[in-house]
């Protein structure tokens, strides 16, 4: 009787490589993939979508991010309160620019107001910016990548 | 001559393993938590300087200042769009009505100075007035490119709500 090849006693082991491989991978996936301009955004505010809305080809250099919630919380910097007593937090920010050389008629307030917050809302923030003395406003939206119009009114042509 | 761990040649060396492996995975585990499908944005520029804006005299003016008004109901949704004398019944129709005002066809420049003028209900969700800022400010083509069409945009003066 022939008997099987005996082998050492030594413990047996898994080839461990492609498991390697593909953990590596991930993780090159997930460092590539990761996001650090996690403060831009506010959990409060869900930006509406617009198939316009394509990321700037040159970033903005002076500007003020102000998140606008659909109760009316404003978030600017790390002051939070309702968008009508922002005035003192805006006088402070454009004493501010000043002091570090900049204009503060060019630096851009850029509004992320929610989907659902009323526009008057944002058309008075933008009133209390004027009156700080800020010009240059851009409102932010999400990239729709569904292009197209959503709004078709419920009236008729011509009704 | 003696030779040094004559008897050890053919022994292979192992790597510990255990620890890289600890490592790796706890990197994974935090990339994978931290980890955000955070979709593109892009901005719509407005320059509002806070005295009224003159309007250019008419004979300066390429083309006619034009006004649009949208209206909204309690819940803030869109019932009406006006833009001048025509009322466009949706998005679609204020962007072809805005394309035949401005032109699609001009040169660099050509439509510099168009202007418009957007009021809104109080009331009114703001994804509509990016609606509308979407349709007067450009449109985009089959291919996927965008043709800027308003670039001059400006809100009017905010009316109190009653």
């Amino acid at each position: 009787m022939r008997l099987a090849k005996k082998h050492d006693s030594s413990i047996l082991e898994g080839d461990l490589t492609p498991m390697i491989d593909m953990t590596f991978q991930l993780i090159a996936f997930f460092m590539v993939l990761i996001n650090f301009t996690q403060s831009e955004s506010n959990d409060k505010v869900q930006l509406p979508d617009s198939e316009l809305a394509k990321p700037p080809e040159s970033v903005l250099e002076n500007y003020r991010i102000i998140h606008l919630a659909e109760d009316g919380t404003a978030v600017m910097g790390t002051k939070q309160e309702h968008y009508k007593g922002l005035r003192t937090t805006l006088d402070l920010q454009y004493r501010e620019i000043q002091y570090s050389g900049d204009e503060p008629a060019l630096t851009t307030i850029v509004i992320r107001a929610h989907k659902n917050a009323k526009g008057g809302m944002v058309q008075e923030l933008i009133q209390i910016c004027q009156e700080a003395g800020f010009e240059s406003f851009a409102l932010r939206a999400e990239e729709n990548v569904n292009s197209g119009f959503k709004y078709i009114s419920p009236v008729p042509a011509g009704g | 001559m003696k030779i040094r761990n004559a008897d050890k040649a053919g022994e292979k060396i192992e790597l510990q393993m255990t620890p890289m492996i600890d490592i790796v995975f706890q990197l994974l585990v935090f990339f994978i938590m931290t980890f955000k499908i955070v979709s593109m944005e892009g901005d719509f520029n407005i320059r509002m300087p806070a005295a009224a804006p003159q309007a250019a005299p008419p004979e300066q003016m390429e083309f006619p200042p034009m006004k649009l008004y949208l209206s909204a109901d309690a819940d803030g949704t869109l019932t009406g769009i006006q833009l001048n004398e025509s009322q466009p019944t949706s998005f679609q129709a204020l962007n072809q009505e805005i394309q035949k005002l401005v032109g699609t066809d001009g040169g660099p420049g050509a439509r510099e100075t168009a202007e418009i003028e957007i009021g809104f209900d109080y009331d009114l969700r703001y994804e509509f007035v990016i609606g509308a800022v979407t349709a007067v400010s450009g449109t985009k083509t089959t291919q996927g490119d965008v043709v800027k069409l308003i670039e001059k945009i400006r809100f009017n003066t905010p009316e109190a709500p009653e």
